[in-house]
């Protein structure tokens, strides 16, 4: 039964999750200077930026297909649906259904999947390269996230989200080692997957080191807008995963109103909180050579698979 | 209530010296190498004092005193001063690549979880469940004594195989007699005290502690 | 305790600290063989006391001499003897040639008293933990002797000793604790968990999956210190770069020591489980030993090499026996313990000098032995016809005693012992020719060799293939009883 309440959850975390996404990227970013000792840009310059490229002439290349002023939007609706099945303010959502682990994780590889198209289609090297990496660092970063869902649902006996909200959310404080483990492992693969340090560098040009940049190289206008926008989206979505699987404290289970307005502010001071180890964390590390990006991803998967054996053996 | 935290501090013990074999597996460079090891001696500390305080055995205390003894303190120190006098100190080369020898890792790991099950079932111990953890360990070890090409890593691998040993004697059967855990840390010790004499004469036979020299011996 | 327990093993223990300090003396060589001469002495007395009253326990049951060990005990004490009145003259020549210094000397000295002590704690200790820790510490004794000569090849040689041995002995502290972790269930925590008499008491009540799980442990653990393929890579290797004394009571102590400590294990196992678990790996294990020593041992140009995996394959042998159960078996077991201690001791003396006049292992640069020196050209060769079974001598005995039991109750593996016995028969026989007879390429050595232990242990041999005393075939068959 949709509920009003449910709906108007479901309406307002989507919203919520497309309008917060570029604040949380300001923020990462404002921390990071703060952690670096020089003044950082205002913390809605997010926003003033994808204005003005909103703004701006789209420059397409001659022999660009259907396929690259499509792209934009089909990732950034991919990223909106991810946005929509995780449980962010409520449990009690009309897309329950549809809020499965292996989905999200089929979105998400979806939108992968039409960026690395559209960065090789106009047929660029730079394009090509990030393509290929982007695909490399997937290949490894995809199963990983798989096996952490995986663990979760193995606690909570069930792949749906919002379930495994819900479980850990009520379930009595137990020490689970296995989050540990999948939490390590989570941290990796949302790092490898959002193109932070120290896999890829958000702020790079140079050629040696892109892999997210070098793809979208040639969008301009309001396709790099909508690409922009889709990134910081699945930084929020990333966060907000690993808040429902590792802190699902507040998230209002059920449908009453007063449960979805308390769980916002705690969900905007998790996301803070969040956003500033996110910094802390691209701080202390150096950016790795892309060969160790493997090595890297793999011991991310050998970690979630731990937390899988862990479960298996400790905690039945 | 404070049982039942005890189980689980011990379960997340337990998987966190897993983690450490697998860190140690993955490590790349000696002396990180020395100090997970010693932060496995620690874990092993920590947990037996643990098992001792929940289950009133008090001969425990005495076996992580000697652990803490042997194992935190006075194995790592005689590494450090042996690498730095033998001026080792460059990345450790591996036989096969790291992640390969991660999923053999996982293998193993497996394959001891599937072992110790049996065991576990009679096992009357509130740590039961860490048995299959402490065999994967050895194996894990075992692992890192194969792959490794230079002697001081391979050690290191033994030493760590002893650890898994120590923890699954505390998880089986709350730790051997004290005169037994005595004779072992001595046989320990002084074997490492004879490996040190060991690495000088390679050293200075071979000018390196690449094993890859040590395999020259064959039938002829 | 019985004085003569603790001479036992003070003795040895008291000439490794004495000799620690003075092993570099002229009169070094001497004090050593003063010692084990001691130890043997103690060794009868102890013999004649357990002849006489029977099997007994003491300090709280933590030692146990009963007729199983206490002949072991016997035996490791008297080739001790002989091998340090052998190594006398033998590391003078090597100091003479250079090959050891002064501190090696101190060092093999202390170490072999030390290795003494080791061995005969393993054989006496009624405590399995205790047994565990003197195994390990017979295996670090000897690394160091190993590697003596400080040369590439004895550093590899003691390098792989240390870490095989190191990883079997840490499968058998597994295996150790999981027998204790089956015995407190019945036996409670504590020591008296794990006195091997407690738990032979109350073998039949042992849980047998565990049992059956921690022997696994122990075979790949003890057996890789016995010398069994496919664990026994540091064996020829360990033979043929120490020193000759190390080799002799390597092949003729350690491996019956590591193979004692199995067979009490094998005991208890066969107690808990109902079928033949135990008894199966052993033959398989053992008949492994036997073809891959013998197909090994014809490759071989080293002299010690050969005589190395001859131990292999002589030790697989026994194992078999052992293996294959039942008082004749085991009875040919224990005979051919002692007779192939005895005679591997004797050869590798015999050897010894061979290659120090020679001044190389290689087979094939040694000629001529019996024309320069007799007494090391006949002691080569009367020790190579025993250990290949040739009548008159006592290997013969024991030999054909594990065939006809073969044949009797496993025919299937009586045609590979026979060919395996027959290959190694051709292969050793026929590289032994040339180095005996032939133009001499061997020269004088400084010292006179010492020959007496090489005959004295021959003679035994001998003995024991002509005439048993009954005795003695009494004290066997005893011990053959306990095995099962």
């Amino acid at each position: 039964m949709i509920s009003l309440a449910g709906l108007a959850a479901q309406f307002t975390e989507l919203v919520l999750a497309v309008l917060l996404a570029p604040l949380l990227t300001g923020w990462v970013n404002q921390c990071r200077a703060w952690l670096q000792s020089r003044s950082a840009p205002p913390l809605l310059q997010p926003y003033r930026v994808l204005g003005k490229l909103f703004r701006k002439e789209v420059v397409l290349a001659h022999n660009a297909s259907p396929l690259f002023r499509f792209a934009p939007y089909l990732i950034f609706g991919c990223l909106c649906a991810a946005a929509a099945i995780v449980p962010t303010l409520g449990t009690d959502l009309p897309l329950n259904a549809a809020a499965d682990a292996i989905a999200l994780v089929g979105l998400l590889a979806l939108a992968r999947l039409f960026i690395a198209l559209a960065g090789m289609d106009v047929g660029t090297a730079f394009g090509s390269l990030g393509a290929r990496r982007e695909m490399l660092v997937g290949f490894l970063a995809e199963p990983a996230l798989l096996m952490v869902l995986f663990t979760a649902s193995l606690i909570s006996n069930s792949t749906s989200l919002t379930t495994i909200a819900e479980t850990l959310a009520h379930k009595e404080f137990v020490i689970h080692p296995s989050l540990a483990f999948a939490g390590v492992a989570f941290t990796m693969v949302s790092l490898a997957e959002n193109a932070r340090i120290p896999v890829d560098n958000p702020a790079t040009h140079l050629e040696l080191t892109m892999i997210h940049e070098a793809m979208v190289l040639e969008y301009s206008g309001r396709h790099l807008a909508m690409i922009e926008l889709a990134a910081s989206l699945k930084l929020f979505v990333y966060s907000c995963i690993g808040l429902v699987l590792f802190f699902p404290f507040g998230i209002a289970g059920g449908g009453d109103w007063r449960g979805i307005v308390l769980a916002l502010p705690a969900l905007l001071a998790k996301l803070a909180v969040g956003g500033a180890l996110l910094a802390l964390i691209e701080m202390v590390s150096a950016k790795m050579r892309i060969f160790r990006a493997p090595e890297f991803l793999g011991t991310a998967f050998l970690l979630a698979v731990l937390a899988m054996l862990v479960h298996v053996l400790l905690e039945r | 209530m404070l049982q039942h935290y005890g189980q689980q501090l011990i379960n997340l013990l337990a998987a966190v010296m897993l983690l450490l074999a697998f860190a140690m597996l993955a490590q790349r460079r000696i002396i990180s190498l020395i100090n997970l090891f010693a932060a496995q001696g620690f874990t092993l500390v920590l947990s037996t004092a643990l098992v001792a305080w929940l289950t009133g055995q008090h001969h425990l205390y005495g076996s992580a005193l000697l652990t803490l003894a042997l194992k935190v303190v006075a194995l790592p120190w005689i590494l450090h001063r042996l690498i730095r006098r033998l001026n080792v100190k460059w990345d450790i080369e591996t036989l096969i690549n790291i992640p390969t020898t991660m999923l053999i890792g996982i293998v193993l790991v497996i394959l001891a979880f599937n072992l110790a099950q049996p065991i576990s079932l009679l096992a009357g111990t509130v740590t039961k469940a860490t048995l299959g953890i402490a065999l994967a360990c050895v194996l894990l070890s075992f692992l890192m004594m194969i792959t490794r090409s230079k002697a001081v890593p391979q050690v290191i691998g033994f030493l760590a195989m002893e650890n898994g040993l120590f923890f699954a004697a505390t998880g089986a059967v709350y730790g051997m007699p004290m005169v037994i855990e005595f004779g072992i840390a001595l046989d320990v010790l002084v074997g490492m005290l004879i490996l040190g004499i060991f690495f000088f004469r390679i050293r200075e036979r071979f000018d390196s502690l690449d094993t890859r020299h040590l395999e020259k011996l064959r039938d002829h | 305790m019985p004085a003569e327990l603790l001479l036992l093993l003070a003795s040895p223990l008291a000439g490794g600290l004495v000799l620690a300090l003075l092993g570099h003396r002229r009169y070094a060589a001497e004090l050593n063989a003063a010692f084990s001469a001691l130890t043997f002495a103690a060794s009868a007395a102890l013999v004649a006391r357990v002849v006489a009253e029977g099997p007994f326990d003491t300090l709280e049951r933590q030692f146990f001499v009963d007729s199983l060990n206490v002949f072991l005990v016997a035996l490791t004490a008297f080739v001790g003897m002989t091998t340090a009145l052998f190594s006398r003259p033998y590391m003078r020549i090597e100091r003479e040639h250079g090959r050891v210094s002064e501190g090696g000397m101190r060092l093999f000295h202390s170490m072999y008293q030390l290795f003494s002590f080791t061995m005969l704690l393993v054989l006496t200790t009624n405590n399995l933990g205790v047994m565990w820790v003197a195994m390990e510490a017979a295996t670090l004794t000897t690394v160091l002797l190993v590697a003596l000569y400080r040369t590439h090849a004895s550093l590899e040689a003691a390098w792989k000793y240390f870490i095989l041995c190191g990883v079997g002995i840490a499968q058998a502290l597994l295996g150790t604790i999981l027998v204790y972790f089956a015995a407190e269930k019945i036996l409670g925590a504590g020591v008296g968990a794990l006195l091997w008499t407690q738990l032979d008491s109350v073998k039949g009540q042992l849980e047998p999956s565990v049992m059956a799980i921690a022997f696994v442990f122990l075979m790949v653990g003890y057996g890789t210190k016995v010398g069994l393929v496919p664990l026994h890579n540091w064996l020829p290797d360990a033979h043929a770069e120490g020193p000759t004394p190390v080799s002799a009571v390597l092949s003729g102590l350690l491996l019956n020591v590591a193979l004692y400590a199995l067979i009490r294990f094998k005991v208890l196992t066969d107690g808990a489980l109902e079928r033949p678990f135990a008894s199966g790996l052993m033959m398989g294990f053992g008949l492994l030993s036997v073809t891959v020593g013998a197909l090994f041992l014809s490759r071989q140009r080293d002299i010690k090499r050969m005589f190395a995996y001859s131990s292999v394959e002589h030790m697989g042998l026994i194992t078999f026996a052992f293996g294959l159960g039942g008082p004749v078996a085991s009875f040919a077991g224990l005979l051919h313990m002692t007779m192939h201690s005895l005679t591997k001791s004797a050869i590798f003396f015999a050897v010894g000098h061979a290659t120090q006049k020679a001044g190389t292992q290689v087979m094939a640069e040694i000629r001529g032995l019996i024309r320069l020196s007799p007494t090391v050209g006949w002691g080569l060769t009367l020790g190579t016809v025993a250990i290949l079974g040739l009548p008159p001598f006592g290997v013969f005995a024991s030999e054909f005693l594990i065939l006809t039991q073969t044949i009797a109750r496993a025919p299937w593996a009586a045609p590979i012992l026979l060919v395996s016995l027959g290959i190694s028969f051709a292969a050793i026989f026929g590289k032994l020719q040339p180095m005996v007879f032939g133009e001499p390429s061997v020269s004088r050595l400084p010292h006179r060799p010492a020959l007496l232990p090489v005959f004295a242990h021959l003679l035994l041999v001998l003995m024991f293939g002509l005439y048993m005393p009954p005795y003695l075939a009494g004290w066997y068959r005893q011990a053959a009883l306990l095995i099962g």
